[in-house]
């Protein structure tokens, strides 16, 4: 098997802080597999209580929008201010709103 | 849209230039200069290395520390600095470049580490002196890199400097408990001071005037401060240090300047920092051959545990 010359797969490593928050990007590593990679993860990132939970995701599972691409595929969004609870005026005698 | 391939690059570079002009992040992904890229490769890969070469000089006093509080201190330090390490080289793969070829190029002497780990740690107040020096020393260095322009480098060096700190006070408790010991204590302290004080000062890199990268770095928010402004605001916050806890910082050319509201100090042997380089140093060969033997030694373990993942694999 050539994979023994090369790297272990990269691993992508995404770390909760404490209950109630998101997952976080924090970093990557190599591992041998999904266990190790955990294993690893723990060591690497929290070494002082970063965390309550871990995700590792091989790096090419990881499929992302291209840099190229940020115009089309953003702008959408941008003529829509329309979905902002700015866009609309009311009257300031309306408590609550 | 298809541009000619040379207005297609000239598009790109200005939008490259803005980012740098905006003080806004560089991201993996984001088309940048060859030049750039090379540089942040050679920069981050050299702070990666210099803390995976960096475990070896305090690892040589953990079978050694004169109680298991100081043993648990000096062991997690040292794990933090193979940490540091990983964060780094994760940083530095994101420009395309791979674990194994880094590591190759560490042992080949093709990419360098900082000069400071070159030198020997004789005694044990050296585990002490390492913390509050080389690690203030550090410290100075990476707080602004915290802001460096390419994001993923930023983002490691935050994390850096968060667990830096304790590094930098352990030692410097270290020192202060041998300082109230005995005049035998209080020696070796001050004769570690003695040898780490220039090559800390070493740290920073050659002077402004002979530093040619410099320039081409701070323009693309890659460093954020010249060697010498480091060095400067070093001994400004170490001359203080030294006087609370007793020791001479051995430079007869050091005193306050009214006028600037700085310390003048001496200049480094630079010869002996160009010397130290080139591999000339006590320890070059040392630090070096113990890298190549552990990475060779653990060759079959990686190889173990590749080949039974490859048998593993499907089974969950």
């Amino acid at each position: 098997m050539t994979e023994i010359q090369g790297d272990w797969p990269l691993y992508e490593v995404f770390v909760r802080g404490k209950r109630g928050l998101n997952h976080v990007h924090v970093g990557s590593l190599h591992a041998a597999d999904d266990e190790m990679a955990v294993r690893h993860a723990r060591d690497v990132y929290t070494r002082r209580n970063e965390g309550v939970s871990i995700w590792v995701v091989r790096s090419d599972a990881i499929t992302a929008s291209s840099p190229d691409e940020k115009d089309p595929l953003f702008a959408p969004s941008g003529d829509k201010v329309y979905r902002h609870p700015t866009f609309y005026d009311i009257p300031d005698n309306v408590p609550h709103m | 849209m298809t541009l000619a391939p040379e207005a297609d690059e000239s598009a790109l570079q200005a939008a490259f230039d803005a980012t740098i002009e905006r003080h806004d992040r560089i991201e993996p992904r984001d088309w940048m200069p060859e030049a750039y890229r090379k540089t942040v490769v050679r920069q981050v890969a050299q702070h990666a290395h210099s803390e995976i070469i960096g475990m070896q000089p305090e690892g040589n006093w953990i079978t050694r520390a004169p109680s298991l509080r100081r043993k648990a201190i000096l062991l997690a330090k040292v794990q933090d600095e193979a940490g540091h390490g990983l964060y780094l080289y994760s940083a530095c793969e994101t420009l395309g470049v791979s674990r194994m070829e880094l590591t190759e190029m560490l042992i080949n002497g093709k990419q360098k580490y900082s000069s400071i780990f070159n030198y020997p740690t004789l005694s044990y107040a050296d585990v002490g002196t390492i913390g509050w020096l080389v690690d203030g020393a550090a410290i100075c260095n990476q707080v602004p890199l915290c802001r460096t322009s390419y994001g993923p480098y930023g983002r490691s060096m935050i994390r850096i400097c968060k667990e830096e700190s304790f590094h930098q006070r352990q030692g410097y408790e270290l020192l202060a408990t041998m300082m109230r010991g005995t005049d035998e204590q209080r020696e070796m302290v001050q004769e570690s001071v003695n040898r780490f004080w220039w090559p800390a000062l070493m740290m920073f890199g050659p002077p402004d005037d002979d530093s040619p990268n410099t320039a081409q770095s701070m323009a693309w928010g890659i460093k954020r401060n010249t060697n010498d402004d480091l060095r400067q605001r070093m001994v400004d916050m170490t001359v203080p240090q030294a006087e609370a806890l007793g020791v001479t910082l051995p430079d007869p050319e050091l005193r306050w300047n009214e006028e600037r509201q700085s310390y003048d100090f001496g200049s480094p042997d630079w010869d002996e920092f160009k010397d130290v380089i080139k591999g000339n140093g006590p320890c070059n060969k040392q630090r070096i051959a113990h890298r190549r033997r552990a990475h060779e030694d653990g060759a079959w373990v990686r190889e173990a545990a590749t080949a039974f993942a490859a048998r593993t694999e499907g089974d969950g």
